[in-house]
């Protein structure tokens, strides 16, 4: 599904990434861990196609074919998908008149018609109803003075809509209390097939006691360090980061 | 990487050529360049007018002649050179139309160009549409159902002869020709227009509708148009502007009067799309317009407008809330590119009692443009519990362009509330990649922003007008689109 060698990225010519490298298969579900500053948000960004990044070696591959040319929209309508870590608001366009917009702009893309309405309407209320969101919520303003879990619900939300192969999740746990949490995980439970794939990227382990991992990496300074299974997302929380670092040295 | 950068947008923008621009060879009878009280006599002559009208002119000729040009609007360009324009021009060939067959087949296809298929516009809207081609009336639709229910809807030379008595009792009554520079000179030289009456109690069971042109280089263009809405009626008016491209600069100087009596309501909207001239700032309309309208008791009057086009646009649609519980509103959103500039907004003048205004205003800059929202509440010492609620929101694109708000309020009445509320925001880089990474490119991704933006307006237009100015915003800022 993705293939990353050797990527190497800079902003402002100060180096993020230094090398890193990942591989992963549909059906998998992966975990980035790290402490702040690792780059995880970045590695986010630059597979989704931000310009910010400088992307100075390496490549990134969605299905055998190299992304890193193309522009973020394209890389969409191929699939790749990013929840936010701080989904914006777009004042006076309504959820449901985004999403349409964006599913439709995705079938343009491929050279289909507009989705029928009817049908649009059809899998709104399917997807609503996994994800336990009121219909009324999608009348409102995208992000328009949501709440932390609401933000993270609706990114959620176009996820399911938008049916991507690879979910990126930029941690979609932070700012959400326990119940919203639950709510998110078991919707990315729902979408997960073996046909698609998730990376979920993560300070803390406690999401990950929902959406259990195949894979736990960690990203530090750049690069990935240590990769192992579910377990060692337990090891870094009862270690911390501190010991990743000593064993680095 | 083959990403759509905002420098690209700004390219496009720029050489996007205007939609419209193209010039119909009508044969045209034209006057001489020039303006003096001949050309005033000539003109009221030309047309048949009876003496008071000519008289009407002369009057406001003479009026104007005293007059300077106001300079207090944050508006900067090249006056006019009022003794080069050439005041009179209508189409050579003045058919009296029985069908669609008669009409010359170069102004079918000025029509089929713009969009505007009259055979398609009566069946599909219920519209009826009364052109005005540079000047001059060539195909008045609907008469007969209108007439049916008495109500008059006619060019207002037309008017001035069928109805003369209803033209002479409320011409100039909003709008005194003495008013300002441009109300003046419009009431010296206004060569056509609208005229409409609802009668007592009526509602009109159609949108009125009037699609004003610009054609013949050089012409200045004076409309005039005067609704009158007798007690207890309704009526619903759409105004849409096209014009060719042009290099030297033309005028613009409209006057529009509403007059609501007792109970009755206007809704008057406006879709306006001169030429904004070309990337520079060379060419492009002069938009000059005074628009005002007058309530009575219970009465309500309702602005709303989308200006896309225009070199240079001034212009105030105001209410004067004289009867007691009276309503105005103002929706405007104003979109200025390029080198364009805007200063519009409303005046809300609160004398009766209970009077009621709202003011939404949506300024879009882009390129290297100035939008200004002015606007002024007033509230009279008898005007008890009165209220306004203001919103000026702007929303700019690049790092080119400037918003500037003016809001003037006088209140004279303890009793007033106002309220005013402004919000400038940009489109952010990161709302747009938001987009992107859901599909959705960057033009689309703007189209959808800004109507996002325009929305409380944009509703509050007829449905097929809606649709028309959700385009125009979509071209005036995307290029590509459309």
């Amino acid at each position: 599904m993705l293939k990353i060698e050797n990527l190497q990225a800079s902003i402002d010519d100060k180096s993020i990434l230094k090398g890193l490298n990942l591989e992963v298969k549909a059906g998998e579900v992966h975990a980035i861990m790290g402490p702040n500053g690792a780059g995880k948000s970045t590695l986010a960004n630059i597979i989704a196609g931000k310009e910010d990044y400088e992307v100075t070696a390496g490549t990134i591959e969605l299905n055998g074919e190299d992304i890193s040319e193309l522009a973020p929209e394209e890389r969409a309508h191929n699939g790749v998908f990013l929840s936010f870590q701080y989904p914006v608001e777009i004042p006076g366009v309504s959820v449901t008149n985004f999403i349409k917009t964006a599913i439709n702009e995705t079938r343009k893309a491929k050279g289909l018609e507009d989705m029928p309405a009817k049908d649009m309407l059809k899998m709104i209320r399917e997807k609503s109803e996994l994800l336990e969101i009121d219909r009324k919520f999608l009348s409102r303003s995208l992000n328009e003075g949501f709440s932390g879990g609401e933000k993270k619900r609706n990114e959620i939300f176009q996820m399911a809509m938008l049916e991507p192969k690879l979910a990126i999740l930029d941690e979609t746990d932070s700012g959400l209390d326990i119940d919203a949490l639950r709510i998110v995980a078991n919707g990315v439970n729902k979408l997960k097939s073996k046909d698609n794939a998730v990376i979920v990227i993560t300070h803390y382990q406690r999401l990950l006691d929902y959406i259990v991992p195949d894979f736990v990496h960690v990203l530090y300074d750049g690069k990935i360090v240590k990769s192992g299974d579910a377990s060692l997302a337990l090891e870094l929380e009862a270690k911390g980061y501190d010991w990743i670092k000593k064993e680095l040295v | 990487m083959s990403k759509y950068t905002e420098e690209d947008l700004e390219k496009e923008l720029e050489t996007q050529e205007y939609k419209y621009g193209f010039y119909t060879d009508i044969e045209s009878d034209t006057f001489p360049v020039g303006l003096n009280e001949d050309v005033v006599r000539a003109i009221s002559k030309k047309k048949n007018e009876p003496e008071w009208m000519t008289e009407w002119r002369l009057e406001a000729f003479r009026v104007w002649e005293k007059m300077e040009e106001p300079e207090w609007a944050n508006v900067h360009y090249e006056k006019p050179k009022f003794q080069d324009i050439a005041y009179y021009s209508a189409p050579k060939k003045k058919p009296k139309l029985n069908s669609l067959d008669e009409v010359d087949p170069e102004l079918l296809d000025t029509f089929k160009r713009l969009g505007i298929s009259i055979d398609e516009q009566k069946k599909l809207a219920n519209v009826a549409v009364d052109i005005v081609m540079d000047s001059v009336s060539v195909a008045t639709t609907f008469k007969k159902t209108l007439g049916e229910k008495g109500i008059i809807f006619m060019p207002i030379s037309e008017a001035i002869q069928e109805h003369p008595e209803l033209v002479r009792k409320y011409l100039g009554t909003v709008v005194p020709t003495t008013d300002n520079f441009y109300a003046a000179l419009n009431s010296a030289v206004f060569s056509d227009g609208s005229f409409c009456y609802i009668p007592k109690g009526v509602r009109c069971p159609m949108e009125l509708s009037t699609y004003f042109r610009i054609n013949e280089g050089g012409t200045g263009q004076f409309e005039r148009t005067l609704v009158v809405a007798d007690k207890g009626s309704y009526v619903s008016y759409l105004e849409g502007c096209t014009a060719p491209s042009r290099d030297e600069n033309q005028l613009h100087a409209a006057v529009v009067e509403l007059i609501a009596m007792d109970d009755a309501e206007i809704k008057y909207s406006t879709v306006q799309n001169w030429y904004p001239g070309n990337k520079e700032g060379k060419g492009g309309v002069y938009n000059f317009v005074t628009k005002r309208g007058l309530c009575e008791n219970n009465a309500k009057i309702s602005w709303t407008q989308v200006e896309t086009g225009s070199a240079v646009t001034w212009k105030y649609p105001s209410c004067i809330l004289k009867g007691n519980n009276s309503v105005g509103e103002f929706y405007s959103i104003a979109v200025t590119n390029n080198h364009q500039q805007a200063d519009t907004g409303t005046k809300m003048i609160h004398l009766g009692k209970n009077t009621r205004s709202t003011i939404i205003s949506k300024g879009i800059s882009a390129g290297h443009s100035q939008n200004s929202y002015r606007g002024l509440v007033h509230v009279g010492a008898r005007a008890e519990n009165a209220r306004n609620f203001s919103q000026c929101d702007s929303l700019l694109m690049g790092n080119a362009c400037g918003a500037h708000t003016f809001p003037y309020i006088e209140a004279k009445n303890k009793s007033a509330q106002i309220e005013h509320e402004a919000t400038t925001s940009k489109i952010g880089e990161d709302q747009l990649f938001y987009c992107n990474q859901r599909g959705i490119d960057t033009e689309k991704a703007i189209a959808l922003i800004v109507n996002g933006f325009s929305k409380e307006v944009l509703n509050k237009l007829p449905m097929e007008f809606a649709v028309e100015a959700q385009k125009l915003l979509e071209i005036s800022l995307e290029g590509s689109v459309g």
